[in-house]
């Protein structure tokens, strides 16, 4: 007797046995899930040729074992016929006959592909999806104003309500956190230049560069990261968990168009508060440039102020501010886009949101590159 | 195997209250579950089946009472034998509650990874087979639950709750959303795995065929208590205007006659 498995304490095991040209199995103890793991392979091994299974032994079987089992005589001409089976059970036989008749033949899993072909393969289709992504998102932003525009000739149609919350929750709550990091990004730009300012004696010079940074450059960019962080996810969000509980094909069926409802006024929210953000932040940073230079170059706010007035151009201001609809139009246009590309599983809204935030904050800072040629060019 | 006449209680919830806030859902409420049936628990839309369902499987905490399994307060378990527990329960919710991110193949291999040891390719012939015994085609075992119909789904998560082939199964509407025929092999199902298995049943369901043909016993809950556990017959001859008008409507009438 060849006892394939099991330990003197544990009573159950397998026997296999080789007589008269057929294969003995012996199962005994209870063959359950927990337990069948370690005879797939003898089981297998033993399943060629004519196999006879003894039940007297066996103790409890569910229906991973009595799968396990039915394998074993699955080449026989009659798998479940009497010349396949010795012994008594109670319930074995029929649990076998049951799950074998139940079985469905699925196809092996699907093999993943590696190597470098694949890799190229991912690059490609990286390339391909990039230039789809940006196609799209033209396409939608089109779509968007024309959506716009028809409601502009019939305004009762805009939503206002909508309009005015989404105001308030992407513009007048991200008020704080972006006045602060403007604080602290003026502080530094502030703290850098006097630094190095100072080595030529030309400390006073800060002024002009804090200014200009912050009214040029940071303020704008700091508003625009802040809202593609916060407020642009939050749409994509949104409109992504509405898209995976059909309530966007609910609203079309009903004849509302989600552009209309949903898209606009997240749009028009946006354009309007990302010029009000950016104004505060312009302020913030410029404030925080001011005390730093009190603080390490003794240059009092009063000076400070009259310095900037007279050596910064208005037009620094309006460079900066330019930007911020432009900004705040591309955000949530991506924002949204992206929401309504979801699909049904959560695995999609995670995959979107993530690309929502970074398409945006890589839209933003292209397009202030684009800005920055333009008005070079325009010599402003 | 144990049958329906088996007294021994396997689940008893005593006196259980549940509170939303001021919301009352359940006030006092006592079930007996016996090791080996099929329960039925009947009940309008909003009575707290499905609450109740979440409070034995412990997600949720009782304001007041106790659930006993095997006679053991399971808020007394450890880490260890809460594990144990529930390797010994498989649920369907009345969601179907798939993990969106994997296949239907490898939703039924998740309990399997969790709590038994075997070869990966041998946890995917037992999903297969798993797949097979809910119903689902075989086409079905490398798709996403987001490409699968409601009555799939509920297939899906049936084939996830027998993975482990547990003893206890506890259902959530399963009938919902099938057609006829293949509510009627669900209940074909379950019945012969109550019976070959000695499967304990514990199913919420409004199909008025499924509590004909496989329950042994039926919970009516109304008045945020269970007013009445009984087989069918006895229970249509209960006076409560509620089940005389569940179980005598047109419908209840329909179903008798079939
Ligand atoms: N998380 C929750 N918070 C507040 N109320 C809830 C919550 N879950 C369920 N309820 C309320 O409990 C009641 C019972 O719900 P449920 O058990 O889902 O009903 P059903 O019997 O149809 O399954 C309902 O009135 C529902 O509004
Ligand atoms: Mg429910």
């Amino acid at each position: 007797m060849a006892t394939v498995e099991g330990r003197r304490d544990d009573p159950t095991g397998l026997d296999v046995i080789e007589a008269d040209g057929a294969t003995r199995l012996k199962p005994s103890g209870d063959w359950t899930v927990h337990e069948i793991g370690r005879f797939e392979r003898p089981m297998m091994k033993a399943a060629s040729g004519r196999v006879v299974i003894d039940l007297s032994e066996l103790g409890h079987l569910d229906t991973a074992g009595a799968w396990l089992l039915g394998q074993a005589t699955e080449g026989s001409d009659d798998p479940d016929g009497d010349a396949c089976f010795e012994g008594e059970h109670p319930y074995a036989r029929r649990l076998i006959a049951e799950v074998r008749e139940r079985m469905a033949e699925c196809e092996d899993e699907p093999k993943r592909d590696g190597g470098v072909v694949a890799m190229f393969a991912r690059i490609g289709r990286g390339m391909i999806g990039f230039r789809d992504e940006t196609v799209d998102t033209f396409a939608f932003l089109g779509r968007t104003l024309t959506t716009a525009a028809s409601t502009a000739v019939r305004p009762h149609r805009l939503r206002w309500t909508a309009t005015i919350a989404t105001m308030e929750s992407a513009g007048v709550n991200a008020l704080p956190i972006i006045a602060v990091l403007s604080f602290f990004i003026g502080a530094v730009v502030a703290f850098m230049g006097a630094n190095l300012l100072e080595t030529f004696g030309a400390s006073i010079f800060t002024v002009e560069l804090v200014g200009i940074a912050v009214l040029r450059e940071f303020g704008v960019l700091i508003t625009a990261i802040m809202l593609a962080g916060r407020s642009n996810s939050a749409f994509t969000a949104a409109i992504g968990s509405m898209k995976m509980q059909q309530e966007i094909d609910a609203m079309k069926v009903i004849g509302v168009d989600p552009f209309e409802a949903l898209v606009l006024p997240r749009v028009i929210a946006c354009v309007v508060m990302a010029p009000l953000l950016t104004l505060a932040a312009m302020l913030a940073g410029i404030f925080g440039g001011m005390v730093v230079s009190w603080a390490t170059l003794d240059i009092s706010p009063a000076f400070f102020i009259q310095r900037l007035q007279s050596a910064i151009d208005w037009s620094q201001f309006f460079v900066g501010m330019s930007k911020a609809p432009v900004f705040g139009l591309v955000i949530a246009v991506i924002g949204c886009r992206q929401g309504m590309k979801v699909k049904g599983d959560v695995e999609s809204l995670g995959r979107r949101t993530t690309a929502s935030v970074v398409q945006a904050i890589f839209a933003v800072i292209v397009i202030d590159a684009l800005f920055a040629m333009l008005y070079l060019e325009l010599d402003i | 195997m144990t049958g329906a006449g088996d007294d021994e209680i396997i689940i008893e919830v005593k006196g259980l209250v549940t509170r939303f806030g001021s919301h009352v859902v359940h006030d006092g409420l006592d079930l007996q579950v016996r090791k080996g049936e099929v329960l039925g628990i009947v009940g309008g839309s909003g009575t707290g089946k499905s609450v109740l369902l979440n409070m034995i499987l412990g997600l949720l905490t009782p304001a007041a009472g106790e659930i006993l399994y095997n006679g053991r307060d399971m808020t007394t378990l450890n880490e260890e034998e809460r594990r144990d527990l529930e390797s010994e329960w498989g649920v369907l919710f009345q969601g179907s509650a798939l993990f969106s991110s994997l296949t239907v193949r490898e939703n039924i291999m998740v309990p399997l990874k969790e709590h038994v040891t075997m070869s990966r390719s041998l946890m995917a012939k037992i999903a297969d087979m798993k797949l097979g015994l809910s119903g689902l085609p075989a086409n079905a075992a490398d798709k996403f639950p987001s490409d699968l119909s409601g009555g799939m789904k509920k297939r899906a998560g049936l084939a996830r709750a027998l993975a482990l082939d547990p003893e206890v199964l506890f259902l959530d509407e399963p009938t919902a959303g099938l057609d006829p025929i293949g509510a009627n092999r669900f209940d074909e199902l379950i019945k012969d795995l109550s019976k070959t298995l000695g499967l304990t049943v514990i199913m919420i369901t409004h199909d008025l065929d499924s509590l004909h043909a496989i329950c042994d016993r039926v919970a009516v809950l109304a008045e945020k208590k269970v007013i009445a556990t009984a087989p069918v017959p006895e229970l249509e001859d209960n006076p409560h205007p509620w089940i005389q008008e569940y179980f005598h409507g047109p419908r209840g009438r329909a179903a008798r006659a079939g």
